[in-house]
Protein backbone atom coordinates (compact mmCIF):
# COMPACT_ATOMS: atom_id res chain seq x y z
CA UNK A 1 0.00 0.00 0.00
CA UNK A 2 2.82 2.38 0.61
CA UNK A 3 4.78 1.10 -2.52
CA UNK A 4 1.40 2.28 -4.39
CA UNK A 5 1.27 5.83 -2.47
CA UNK A 6 5.12 6.16 -2.87
CA UNK A 7 4.46 5.74 -6.53
CA UNK A 8 1.39 7.61 -7.02
CA UNK A 9 3.34 10.94 -5.25
CA UNK A 10 6.07 10.36 -7.53
CA UNK A 11 4.00 10.70 -10.41
CA UNK A 12 2.29 13.63 -9.36
CA UNK A 13 5.60 15.44 -9.07
CA UNK A 14 6.64 14.41 -12.28
CA UNK A 15 3.47 15.82 -13.69
CA UNK A 16 4.23 19.08 -11.90
CA UNK A 17 7.18 19.05 -13.32
CA UNK A 18 6.02 18.63 -16.95
CA UNK A 19 3.44 21.11 -16.02
CA UNK A 20 5.86 23.68 -15.06
CA UNK A 21 8.37 23.44 -17.27
CA UNK A 22 5.44 24.08 -20.16
CA UNK A 23 4.75 27.02 -18.32
CA UNK A 24 8.23 28.28 -18.16
CA UNK A 25 8.52 27.82 -22.19
CA UNK A 26 5.27 29.57 -22.11
CA UNK A 27 6.81 32.69 -20.23
CA UNK A 28 10.03 32.70 -22.16
CA UNK A 29 8.61 32.43 -25.84
CA UNK A 30 6.62 35.52 -24.48
CA UNK A 31 10.09 37.58 -23.64
CA UNK A 32 12.02 36.14 -26.51
CA UNK A 33 10.09 36.84 -29.04
CA UNK A 34 8.13 39.92 -27.68
CA UNK A 35 4.95 38.73 -27.90
CA UNK A 36 2.34 41.06 -27.53
CA UNK A 37 -0.82 39.94 -25.47
CA UNK A 38 -3.32 39.97 -28.46
CA UNK A 39 -1.24 37.38 -30.19
CA UNK A 40 0.46 35.45 -27.05
CA UNK A 41 -1.26 36.13 -23.70
CA UNK A 42 0.13 34.57 -20.86
CA UNK A 43 -1.55 32.06 -18.64
CA UNK A 44 -1.84 34.32 -16.16
CA UNK A 45 -3.61 36.77 -18.45
CA UNK A 46 -5.78 33.61 -20.16
CA UNK A 47 -6.87 32.22 -16.33
CA UNK A 48 -7.65 36.09 -15.30
CA UNK A 49 -10.32 35.97 -18.97
CA UNK A 50 -11.60 32.99 -18.05
CA UNK A 51 -12.61 33.61 -14.15
CA UNK A 52 -13.74 37.21 -15.46
CA UNK A 53 -16.18 35.49 -18.00
CA UNK A 54 -16.76 32.24 -16.23
CA UNK A 55 -20.00 32.55 -16.41
CA UNK A 56 -20.10 33.07 -20.41
CA UNK A 57 -17.68 30.57 -20.94
CA UNK A 58 -20.06 27.80 -18.69
CA UNK A 59 -22.59 28.48 -20.97
CA UNK A 60 -20.43 27.65 -24.00
CA UNK A 61 -18.85 24.54 -22.38
CA UNK A 62 -23.04 23.33 -21.31
CA UNK A 63 -24.07 24.40 -24.89
CA UNK A 64 -21.27 22.01 -26.55
CA UNK A 65 -21.11 20.01 -23.86
CA UNK A 66 -25.11 19.28 -24.27
CA UNK A 67 -24.68 19.27 -28.20
CA UNK A 68 -22.16 16.32 -28.28
CA UNK A 69 -23.67 14.21 -25.40
CA UNK A 70 -26.68 14.22 -27.35
CA UNK A 71 -25.42 13.59 -30.53
CA UNK A 72 -23.36 10.61 -28.89
CA UNK A 73 -26.31 9.14 -26.81
CA UNK A 74 -28.43 9.19 -30.66
CA UNK A 75 -25.92 7.51 -31.94
CA UNK A 76 -25.56 4.91 -29.34
CA UNK A 77 -29.06 3.84 -29.57
CA UNK A 78 -29.31 4.22 -33.83
CA UNK A 79 -26.07 2.53 -34.07
CA UNK A 80 -26.77 0.06 -31.68
CA UNK A 81 -29.90 -0.53 -33.77
CA UNK A 82 -28.54 -0.36 -36.96
CA UNK A 83 -26.04 -3.24 -35.77
CA UNK A 84 -28.94 -5.08 -34.91
CA UNK A 85 -30.05 -5.20 -38.40
CA UNK A 86 -27.32 -5.89 -39.80
CA UNK A 87 -26.22 -9.12 -37.53
CA UNK A 88 -28.92 -10.64 -38.72
CA UNK A 89 -27.91 -12.01 -42.17
CA UNK A 90 -24.38 -11.64 -44.41
CA UNK A 91 -26.73 -10.05 -46.95
CA UNK A 92 -27.85 -7.24 -45.11
CA UNK A 93 -24.40 -6.83 -44.09
CA UNK A 94 -22.77 -6.45 -47.74
CA UNK A 95 -25.37 -5.00 -49.06
CA UNK A 96 -25.84 -2.11 -46.31
CA UNK A 97 -22.09 -1.76 -44.79
CA UNK A 98 -20.43 -0.13 -47.84
CA UNK A 99 -22.83 2.63 -46.97
CA UNK A 100 -21.66 3.31 -43.19
CA UNK A 101 -18.00 3.18 -44.68
CA UNK A 102 -19.26 5.90 -46.96
CA UNK A 103 -20.34 8.00 -44.20
CA UNK A 104 -17.27 7.50 -42.11
CA UNK A 105 -14.98 8.70 -45.06
CA UNK A 106 -17.00 11.78 -46.34
CA UNK A 107 -15.06 14.50 -44.43
CA UNK A 108 -18.21 16.15 -42.04
CA UNK A 109 -16.90 19.71 -42.63
CA UNK A 110 -18.14 18.96 -46.50
CA UNK A 111 -21.34 18.21 -45.49
CA UNK A 112 -22.18 20.53 -42.65
CA UNK A 113 -23.06 23.08 -45.46
CA UNK A 114 -25.74 21.14 -46.57
CA UNK A 115 -27.20 19.85 -43.34
CA UNK A 116 -27.26 23.47 -41.97
CA UNK A 117 -29.27 24.57 -45.03
CA UNK A 118 -31.62 21.60 -44.48
CA UNK A 119 -31.53 21.56 -40.49
CA UNK A 120 -31.08 25.33 -39.62
CA UNK A 121 -28.96 27.22 -37.92
CA UNK A 122 -28.88 25.98 -34.28
CA UNK A 123 -28.33 23.41 -32.06
CA UNK A 124 -30.11 20.84 -33.57
CA UNK A 125 -27.69 20.98 -36.79
CA UNK A 126 -24.66 20.87 -34.20
CA UNK A 127 -26.25 18.00 -32.26
CA UNK A 128 -27.06 16.48 -36.25
CA UNK A 129 -23.42 16.98 -37.25
CA UNK A 130 -22.15 15.37 -33.93
CA UNK A 131 -24.57 12.30 -34.28
CA UNK A 132 -23.68 11.66 -37.84
CA UNK A 133 -19.56 11.84 -36.84
CA UNK A 134 -20.38 9.47 -33.93
CA UNK A 135 -22.68 6.71 -35.56
CA UNK A 136 -19.98 4.63 -37.87
CA UNK A 137 -17.58 3.41 -34.98
CA UNK A 138 -20.58 2.49 -32.82
CA UNK A 139 -22.33 0.27 -36.11
CA UNK A 140 -18.53 -0.92 -37.00
CA UNK A 141 -17.94 -2.22 -33.69
CA UNK A 142 -21.06 -3.58 -32.19
CA UNK A 143 -21.91 -5.63 -35.16
CA UNK A 144 -18.77 -7.10 -35.37
CA UNK A 145 -19.26 -8.30 -31.64
CA UNK A 146 -22.54 -9.74 -32.21
CA UNK A 147 -21.33 -11.71 -35.01
CA UNK A 148 -18.21 -12.83 -33.58
CA UNK A 149 -19.48 -15.59 -31.33
CA UNK A 150 -17.44 -18.17 -31.35
CA UNK A 151 -19.74 -21.32 -33.27
CA UNK A 152 -19.65 -23.96 -29.98
CA UNK A 153 -21.57 -21.00 -28.50
CA UNK A 154 -24.55 -21.14 -30.58
CA UNK A 155 -24.20 -25.04 -31.26
CA UNK A 156 -24.52 -24.78 -27.07
CA UNK A 157 -27.72 -22.29 -27.38
CA UNK A 158 -28.70 -24.69 -30.09
CA UNK A 159 -28.95 -27.88 -28.11
CA UNK A 160 -31.26 -26.52 -25.32
CA UNK A 161 -33.11 -25.61 -28.74
CA UNK A 162 -33.00 -21.82 -27.61
CA UNK A 163 -35.33 -19.12 -29.38
CA UNK A 164 -33.68 -16.85 -31.39
CA UNK A 165 -34.60 -13.98 -28.70
CA UNK A 166 -32.51 -15.97 -25.97
CA UNK A 167 -29.54 -16.01 -28.49
CA UNK A 168 -29.78 -12.66 -28.54
CA UNK A 169 -30.13 -11.21 -25.47
CA UNK A 170 -28.69 -14.39 -23.76
CA UNK A 171 -25.59 -14.83 -25.85
CA UNK A 172 -24.64 -11.84 -28.58
CA UNK A 173 -25.80 -8.59 -26.95
CA UNK A 174 -23.76 -9.68 -23.76
CA UNK A 175 -20.89 -11.14 -26.46
CA UNK A 176 -20.58 -7.51 -28.40
CA UNK A 177 -20.92 -5.21 -25.01
CA UNK A 178 -16.78 -5.35 -25.01
CA UNK A 179 -17.23 -4.23 -28.48
CA UNK A 180 -19.90 -1.58 -28.10
CA UNK A 181 -17.71 0.16 -25.82
CA UNK A 182 -14.79 0.29 -27.68
CA UNK A 183 -17.09 1.78 -30.39
CA UNK A 184 -18.56 4.00 -27.45
CA UNK A 185 -15.08 5.50 -26.48
CA UNK A 186 -14.03 6.40 -30.24
CA UNK A 187 -17.55 8.13 -30.48
CA UNK A 188 -17.12 10.25 -27.21
CA UNK A 189 -13.84 11.75 -28.34
CA UNK A 190 -15.30 12.46 -32.04
CA UNK A 191 -18.64 13.59 -30.82
CA UNK A 192 -16.85 16.91 -29.79
CA UNK A 193 -14.96 17.41 -32.87
CA UNK A 194 -18.67 17.05 -34.33
CA UNK A 195 -20.03 19.34 -32.12
CA UNK A 196 -17.41 22.25 -32.32
CA UNK A 197 -16.79 22.37 -36.50
CA UNK A 198 -20.83 22.07 -36.68
CA UNK A 199 -20.56 25.03 -33.84
CA UNK A 200 -18.03 26.52 -36.13
CA UNK A 201 -20.80 26.81 -39.32
CA UNK A 202 -23.79 26.70 -37.56
CA UNK A 203 -23.45 29.43 -35.14
CA UNK A 204 -25.86 30.33 -32.85
CA UNK A 205 -29.35 31.15 -33.60
CA UNK A 206 -28.53 34.51 -30.58
CA UNK A 207 -25.37 36.60 -30.00
CA UNK A 208 -23.82 35.28 -26.46
CA UNK A 209 -25.55 32.08 -26.83
CA UNK A 210 -23.50 29.84 -28.96
CA UNK A 211 -21.27 26.70 -27.74
CA UNK A 212 -17.30 27.01 -28.02
CA UNK A 213 -17.11 26.42 -31.24
CA UNK A 214 -18.93 29.44 -32.15
CA UNK A 215 -17.39 31.59 -29.12
CA UNK A 216 -14.18 30.97 -30.65
CA UNK A 217 -14.83 32.22 -33.77
CA UNK A 218 -16.56 34.96 -31.93
CA UNK A 219 -13.74 35.80 -29.86
CA UNK A 220 -11.01 35.52 -33.05
CA UNK A 221 -12.92 38.01 -34.21
CA UNK A 222 -13.01 40.20 -31.51
CA UNK A 223 -9.35 39.64 -31.18
CA UNK A 224 -9.73 38.82 -27.54
CA UNK A 225 -7.19 36.59 -27.66
CA UNK A 226 -6.53 35.10 -23.84
CA UNK A 227 -10.53 34.38 -24.22
CA UNK A 228 -9.89 32.13 -27.06
CA UNK A 229 -7.13 30.33 -25.18
CA UNK A 230 -9.81 29.59 -22.06
CA UNK A 231 -12.14 28.47 -24.75
CA UNK A 232 -9.78 26.00 -25.96
CA UNK A 233 -8.65 25.05 -22.64
CA UNK A 234 -12.51 24.64 -21.98
CA UNK A 235 -12.67 22.12 -25.38
CA UNK A 236 -9.60 19.89 -23.65
CA UNK A 237 -11.34 19.73 -20.60
CA UNK A 238 -14.60 19.04 -22.36
CA UNK A 239 -12.57 16.24 -24.34
CA UNK A 240 -11.14 14.85 -21.10
CA UNK A 241 -14.29 14.59 -19.11
CA UNK A 242 -15.95 12.42 -22.25
CA UNK A 243 -13.01 9.97 -22.75
CA UNK A 244 -12.84 9.67 -18.77
CA UNK A 245 -17.05 9.25 -18.59
CA UNK A 246 -16.39 6.74 -22.16
CA UNK A 247 -13.83 4.63 -19.28
CA UNK A 248 -15.55 4.72 -16.84
CA UNK A 249 -19.11 3.45 -17.80
CA UNK A 250 -16.51 0.89 -19.67
CA UNK A 251 -15.21 -0.43 -16.31
CA UNK A 252 -18.28 -0.23 -14.87
CA UNK A 253 -20.12 -2.66 -17.05
CA UNK A 254 -17.11 -5.25 -17.75
CA UNK A 255 -14.96 -4.89 -14.87
CA UNK A 256 -16.27 -8.32 -13.43
CA UNK A 257 -15.67 -10.56 -16.43
CA UNK A 258 -13.80 -8.80 -19.38
CA UNK A 259 -9.94 -8.66 -19.20
CA UNK A 260 -9.53 -5.11 -20.87
CA UNK A 261 -11.09 -3.45 -17.68
CA UNK A 262 -9.39 -5.01 -14.93
CA UNK A 263 -5.74 -6.29 -14.86
CA UNK A 264 -6.21 -9.96 -14.06
CA UNK A 265 -6.53 -10.97 -10.30
CA UNK A 266 -6.28 -15.09 -10.93
CA UNK A 267 -6.93 -17.46 -8.60
CA UNK A 268 -5.29 -20.04 -10.23
CA UNK A 269 -5.02 -23.41 -8.60
CA UNK B 1 -31.35 -55.73 -16.20
CA UNK B 2 -29.40 -57.26 -18.71
CA UNK B 3 -32.29 -56.74 -21.21
CA UNK B 4 -32.80 -53.09 -20.23
CA UNK B 5 -28.39 -52.88 -21.04
CA UNK B 6 -28.90 -54.47 -24.50
CA UNK B 7 -31.53 -51.97 -25.65
CA UNK B 8 -30.09 -49.87 -28.56
CA UNK B 9 -30.08 -46.28 -26.96
CA UNK B 10 -27.77 -44.77 -29.80
CA UNK B 11 -28.43 -46.53 -33.47
CA UNK B 12 -26.38 -45.28 -36.57
CA UNK B 13 -27.54 -46.96 -39.43
CA UNK B 14 -25.60 -46.19 -42.45
CA UNK B 15 -24.65 -42.80 -41.51
CA UNK B 16 -23.15 -40.90 -44.56
CA UNK B 17 -21.93 -37.40 -44.18
CA UNK B 18 -20.28 -35.49 -47.14
CA UNK B 19 -19.45 -31.83 -47.54
CA UNK B 20 -19.60 -31.42 -51.68
CA UNK B 21 -17.44 -34.05 -53.32
CA UNK B 22 -15.50 -35.28 -49.69
CA UNK B 23 -17.05 -38.15 -47.65
CA UNK B 24 -16.16 -37.52 -44.10
CA UNK B 25 -18.30 -40.63 -43.11
CA UNK B 26 -19.22 -43.24 -44.98
CA UNK B 27 -21.62 -45.79 -44.28
CA UNK B 28 -21.17 -45.82 -40.48
CA UNK B 29 -23.37 -48.29 -37.98
CA UNK B 30 -23.40 -48.61 -35.07
CA UNK B 31 -25.25 -49.72 -31.79
CA UNK B 32 -24.29 -47.95 -28.58
CA UNK B 33 -26.73 -49.65 -25.39
CA UNK B 34 -28.46 -48.12 -22.63
CA UNK B 35 -25.38 -47.29 -19.89
CA UNK B 36 -22.80 -47.87 -22.58
CA UNK B 37 -19.71 -45.85 -22.41
CA UNK B 38 -18.42 -45.58 -26.29
CA UNK B 39 -15.14 -43.66 -27.46
CA UNK B 40 -14.73 -42.84 -30.52
CA UNK B 41 -10.59 -42.94 -31.73
CA UNK B 42 -8.64 -42.17 -34.33
CA UNK B 43 -6.24 -40.21 -37.03
CA UNK B 44 -7.51 -36.23 -37.52
CA UNK B 45 -9.66 -36.30 -40.61
CA UNK B 46 -11.59 -39.51 -39.38
CA UNK B 47 -14.87 -37.70 -38.65
CA UNK B 48 -15.16 -38.87 -35.25
CA UNK B 49 -15.79 -35.31 -33.68
CA UNK B 50 -18.30 -35.13 -36.88
CA UNK B 51 -20.27 -38.32 -36.37
CA UNK B 52 -20.51 -36.98 -32.63
CA UNK B 53 -22.10 -33.50 -33.69
CA UNK B 54 -24.61 -35.87 -36.14
CA UNK B 55 -26.06 -37.68 -32.98
CA UNK B 56 -26.03 -34.16 -31.59
CA UNK B 57 -28.13 -33.13 -34.17
CA UNK B 58 -26.10 -30.63 -34.98
CA UNK B 59 -25.11 -31.21 -38.32
CA UNK B 60 -27.56 -33.09 -40.52
CA UNK B 61 -26.54 -36.63 -42.44
CA UNK B 62 -26.37 -36.74 -46.23
CA UNK B 63 -27.73 -40.11 -45.81
CA UNK B 64 -28.58 -43.06 -43.25
CA UNK B 65 -30.44 -42.61 -39.91
CA UNK B 66 -29.62 -41.96 -36.43
CA UNK B 67 -32.00 -42.54 -33.67
CA UNK B 68 -31.36 -41.52 -29.84
CA UNK B 69 -33.96 -43.36 -27.30
CA UNK B 70 -36.27 -44.20 -30.16
CA UNK B 71 -35.99 -40.42 -31.78
CA UNK B 72 -34.17 -38.35 -34.16
CA UNK B 73 -31.40 -36.62 -32.48
CA UNK B 74 -33.10 -33.25 -32.48
CA UNK B 75 -36.26 -34.56 -31.07
CA UNK B 76 -33.93 -36.21 -28.65
CA UNK B 77 -31.78 -32.98 -27.06
CA UNK B 78 -33.98 -32.46 -23.88
CA UNK B 79 -32.31 -35.93 -22.89
CA UNK B 80 -29.25 -35.13 -24.55
CA UNK B 81 -25.88 -33.19 -23.48
CA UNK B 82 -23.18 -32.30 -25.20
CA UNK B 83 -19.52 -31.20 -23.73
CA UNK B 84 -17.41 -29.53 -26.17
CA UNK B 85 -13.51 -29.67 -26.42
CA UNK B 86 -13.08 -26.10 -25.00
CA UNK B 87 -15.64 -25.42 -21.76
CA UNK B 88 -17.62 -22.60 -23.37
CA UNK B 89 -18.75 -20.95 -21.09
CA UNK B 90 -19.66 -17.38 -20.88
CA UNK B 91 -17.57 -15.02 -19.40
CA UNK B 92 -19.85 -12.05 -18.59
CA UNK B 93 -21.50 -14.81 -15.99
CA UNK B 94 -20.55 -16.15 -13.26
CA UNK B 95 -19.95 -20.21 -12.47
CA UNK B 96 -23.18 -20.66 -10.48
CA UNK B 97 -24.95 -18.47 -13.53
CA UNK B 98 -23.39 -20.76 -15.85
CA UNK B 99 -23.98 -23.82 -14.07
CA UNK B 100 -27.95 -23.01 -14.42
CA UNK B 101 -27.54 -21.72 -18.39
CA UNK B 102 -29.27 -24.79 -19.63
CA UNK B 103 -32.04 -24.62 -16.98
CA UNK B 104 -32.34 -20.97 -17.64
CA UNK B 105 -32.88 -21.23 -21.43
CA UNK B 106 -35.69 -24.82 -20.97
CA UNK B 107 -37.19 -22.19 -18.31
CA UNK B 108 -36.92 -23.45 -15.31
CA UNK B 109 -38.00 -21.51 -12.56
CA UNK B 110 -35.07 -18.89 -10.53
CA UNK B 111 -35.26 -21.15 -7.14
CA UNK B 112 -35.31 -24.35 -8.82
CA UNK B 113 -31.98 -23.11 -10.76
CA UNK B 114 -30.49 -21.81 -7.33
CA UNK B 115 -31.39 -24.91 -5.79
CA UNK B 116 -29.62 -27.36 -8.18
CA UNK B 117 -26.71 -24.36 -8.68
CA UNK B 118 -26.00 -25.70 -4.75
CA UNK B 119 -25.94 -28.98 -5.20
CA UNK B 120 -24.17 -29.67 -8.46
CA UNK B 121 -21.01 -27.35 -7.22
CA UNK B 122 -20.73 -29.59 -4.15
CA UNK B 123 -21.18 -32.48 -7.04
CA UNK B 124 -17.38 -31.65 -9.01
CA UNK B 125 -16.17 -29.72 -5.68
CA UNK B 126 -16.71 -26.20 -6.89
CA UNK B 127 -18.36 -24.69 -4.26
CA UNK B 128 -15.93 -22.50 -3.42
CA UNK B 129 -15.96 -20.49 -6.56
CA UNK B 130 -19.83 -20.28 -7.33
CA UNK B 131 -19.55 -16.17 -7.18
CA UNK B 132 -16.12 -16.18 -8.81
CA UNK B 133 -16.21 -15.65 -12.94
CA UNK B 134 -14.76 -17.96 -15.71
CA UNK B 135 -11.15 -16.18 -16.03
CA UNK B 136 -10.58 -16.39 -12.49
CA UNK B 137 -10.78 -20.17 -12.76
CA UNK B 138 -8.10 -22.26 -14.24
CA UNK B 139 -8.29 -24.88 -17.62
CA UNK B 140 -9.50 -27.83 -15.23
CA UNK B 141 -12.03 -25.80 -12.91
CA UNK B 142 -13.43 -24.13 -16.22
CA UNK B 143 -13.96 -27.86 -17.17
CA UNK B 144 -15.87 -29.12 -14.40
CA UNK B 145 -18.07 -26.26 -14.46
CA UNK B 146 -18.64 -27.25 -18.25
CA UNK B 147 -19.59 -30.90 -17.22
CA UNK B 148 -21.33 -30.02 -14.10
CA UNK B 149 -23.71 -27.58 -16.75
CA UNK B 150 -23.87 -30.47 -19.08
CA UNK B 151 -25.33 -32.62 -15.91
CA UNK B 152 -27.63 -30.03 -14.85
CA UNK B 153 -30.44 -31.53 -17.41
CA UNK B 154 -30.16 -34.79 -15.69
CA UNK B 155 -29.20 -36.14 -19.34
CA UNK B 156 -29.39 -39.58 -20.29
CA UNK B 157 -26.82 -39.50 -22.72
CA UNK B 158 -24.00 -37.71 -22.64
CA UNK B 159 -22.04 -36.49 -25.65
CA UNK B 160 -18.50 -35.28 -25.39
CA UNK B 161 -16.11 -34.05 -27.86
CA UNK B 162 -12.44 -34.26 -26.43
CA UNK B 163 -13.33 -32.35 -23.39
CA UNK B 164 -9.77 -32.75 -21.81
CA UNK B 165 -7.98 -32.23 -24.69
CA UNK B 166 -6.66 -29.30 -23.43
CA UNK B 167 -5.27 -30.25 -19.76
CA UNK B 168 -2.32 -31.44 -18.66
CA UNK B 169 -2.13 -35.40 -18.18
CA UNK B 170 -2.48 -34.98 -14.69
CA UNK B 171 -5.49 -32.97 -14.63
CA UNK B 172 -6.56 -34.91 -17.28
CA UNK B 173 -6.08 -38.30 -15.29
CA UNK B 174 -8.25 -36.93 -12.49
CA UNK B 175 -10.93 -35.53 -14.60
CA UNK B 176 -11.10 -38.98 -15.91
CA UNK B 177 -11.68 -40.52 -12.49
CA UNK B 178 -14.02 -38.09 -11.54
CA UNK B 179 -16.42 -38.83 -14.74
CA UNK B 180 -16.16 -42.55 -13.61
CA UNK B 181 -17.43 -41.34 -10.09
CA UNK B 182 -20.38 -39.35 -11.76
CA UNK B 183 -20.67 -41.89 -14.13
CA UNK B 184 -21.67 -44.58 -11.44
CA UNK B 185 -23.88 -41.61 -9.68
CA UNK B 186 -25.72 -40.76 -12.56
CA UNK B 187 -25.65 -43.90 -15.12
CA UNK B 188 -25.66 -41.89 -18.82
CA UNK B 189 -25.25 -43.62 -21.95
CA UNK B 190 -21.84 -41.82 -23.30
CA UNK B 191 -19.94 -41.04 -26.65
CA UNK B 192 -16.70 -39.98 -26.07
CA UNK B 193 -14.22 -38.80 -29.05
CA UNK B 194 -10.80 -38.43 -27.85
CA UNK B 195 -7.07 -38.67 -29.33
CA UNK B 196 -5.85 -40.51 -26.37
CA UNK B 197 -5.91 -44.34 -25.97
CA UNK B 198 -5.04 -44.02 -22.31
CA UNK B 199 -8.20 -42.55 -21.81
CA UNK B 200 -9.93 -44.13 -23.84
CA UNK B 201 -9.34 -47.36 -22.74
CA UNK B 202 -9.94 -45.98 -18.61
CA UNK B 203 -13.32 -44.78 -19.44
CA UNK B 204 -15.10 -46.77 -21.98
CA UNK B 205 -17.63 -50.04 -21.98
CA UNK B 206 -16.07 -49.73 -25.94
CA UNK B 207 -13.90 -48.10 -28.00
CA UNK B 208 -14.81 -47.44 -32.03
CA UNK B 209 -11.69 -47.29 -34.23
CA UNK B 210 -12.03 -45.63 -37.09
CA UNK B 211 -10.00 -44.89 -40.12
CA UNK B 212 -9.67 -42.18 -42.11
CA UNK B 213 -10.93 -40.65 -45.56
CA UNK B 214 -13.21 -41.69 -45.79
CA UNK B 215 -14.37 -42.28 -42.09
CA UNK B 216 -15.29 -45.82 -41.71
CA UNK B 217 -15.80 -48.22 -38.63
CA UNK B 218 -12.14 -50.11 -38.15
CA UNK B 219 -12.47 -51.68 -35.39
CA UNK B 220 -14.76 -52.42 -32.82
CA UNK B 221 -13.05 -53.24 -29.16
CA UNK B 222 -14.91 -54.62 -26.13
CA UNK B 223 -13.24 -53.06 -23.26
CA UNK B 224 -14.41 -55.54 -20.28
CA UNK B 225 -12.35 -54.08 -17.32
CA UNK B 226 -14.22 -54.22 -14.16
CA UNK B 227 -16.29 -51.08 -12.77
CA UNK B 228 -15.75 -49.45 -10.61
CA UNK B 229 -12.71 -47.64 -12.28
CA UNK B 230 -10.45 -45.88 -10.16
CA UNK B 231 -6.65 -44.86 -10.45
CA UNK B 232 -5.99 -48.28 -9.16
CA UNK B 233 -7.39 -49.45 -12.75
CA UNK B 234 -4.63 -47.55 -14.26
CA UNK B 235 -1.93 -50.30 -12.51
CA UNK B 236 -3.58 -53.20 -13.71
CA UNK B 237 -2.11 -55.62 -16.15
CA UNK B 238 -5.63 -55.83 -17.58
CA UNK B 239 -5.60 -52.41 -18.43
CA UNK B 240 -1.73 -51.81 -20.03
CA UNK B 241 -2.80 -55.37 -22.48
CA UNK B 242 -5.82 -53.24 -23.39
CA UNK B 243 -3.60 -49.72 -24.10
CA UNK B 244 -1.35 -51.75 -26.07
CA UNK B 245 -4.26 -53.98 -28.15
CA UNK B 246 -5.93 -50.44 -28.78
CA UNK B 247 -2.79 -49.02 -30.04
CA UNK B 248 -1.99 -51.48 -32.60
CA UNK B 249 -5.76 -51.47 -33.90
CA UNK B 250 -4.96 -47.72 -34.18
CA UNK B 251 -1.87 -48.05 -36.38
CA UNK B 252 -3.90 -50.75 -38.28
CA UNK B 253 -6.34 -48.80 -38.92
CA UNK B 254 -4.47 -45.28 -40.02
CA UNK B 255 -2.79 -47.89 -42.64
CA UNK B 256 -5.53 -50.10 -44.29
Amino acid sequence: MTRTLQRLLVQLLNALLVFSALMGLWYFIIWWRHMPAFMLPSPLQVLQAAIARRSELFASFLITAEEAAGGLLASIIAGIAIALVFAQSRWMRSTLYPYTILLQTVPIIAVAPLILMWVGYGSSSVLLIAFIICLPPIIANTTQGLVSVEENLVQLFAMHNASGAQVLFKLRLPHAMPSLFTGIRISAGISLIGAITGELFAGSNRVGEGGLGYSILYAMAQVETDYLFALVAACTVLGFTFFFLAMFAEWFALHNWHESARASDSTEN
Amino acid sequence: MSDLRTIPHISCNAVTKRYGSQTILDNISLEIPKGGFVSLIGPSGCGKSTLLKCISGLLPLSSGEISVDGMTPRNARELTSFIFQDPTLLPWRTVERNLTLGLELDGVARDRRKEKARELLSLVGLTHVARAYPRQLSGGMKMRVSIARALASRPQVLLMDEPFAALDEMSRDRMNEELMRLRDEQKWTAVFVTHSVAEAVFLSTRIIVLSAHPGRVARDLPIPLPFPRTAATRSSNAYEALVSQVSRALREGMQS
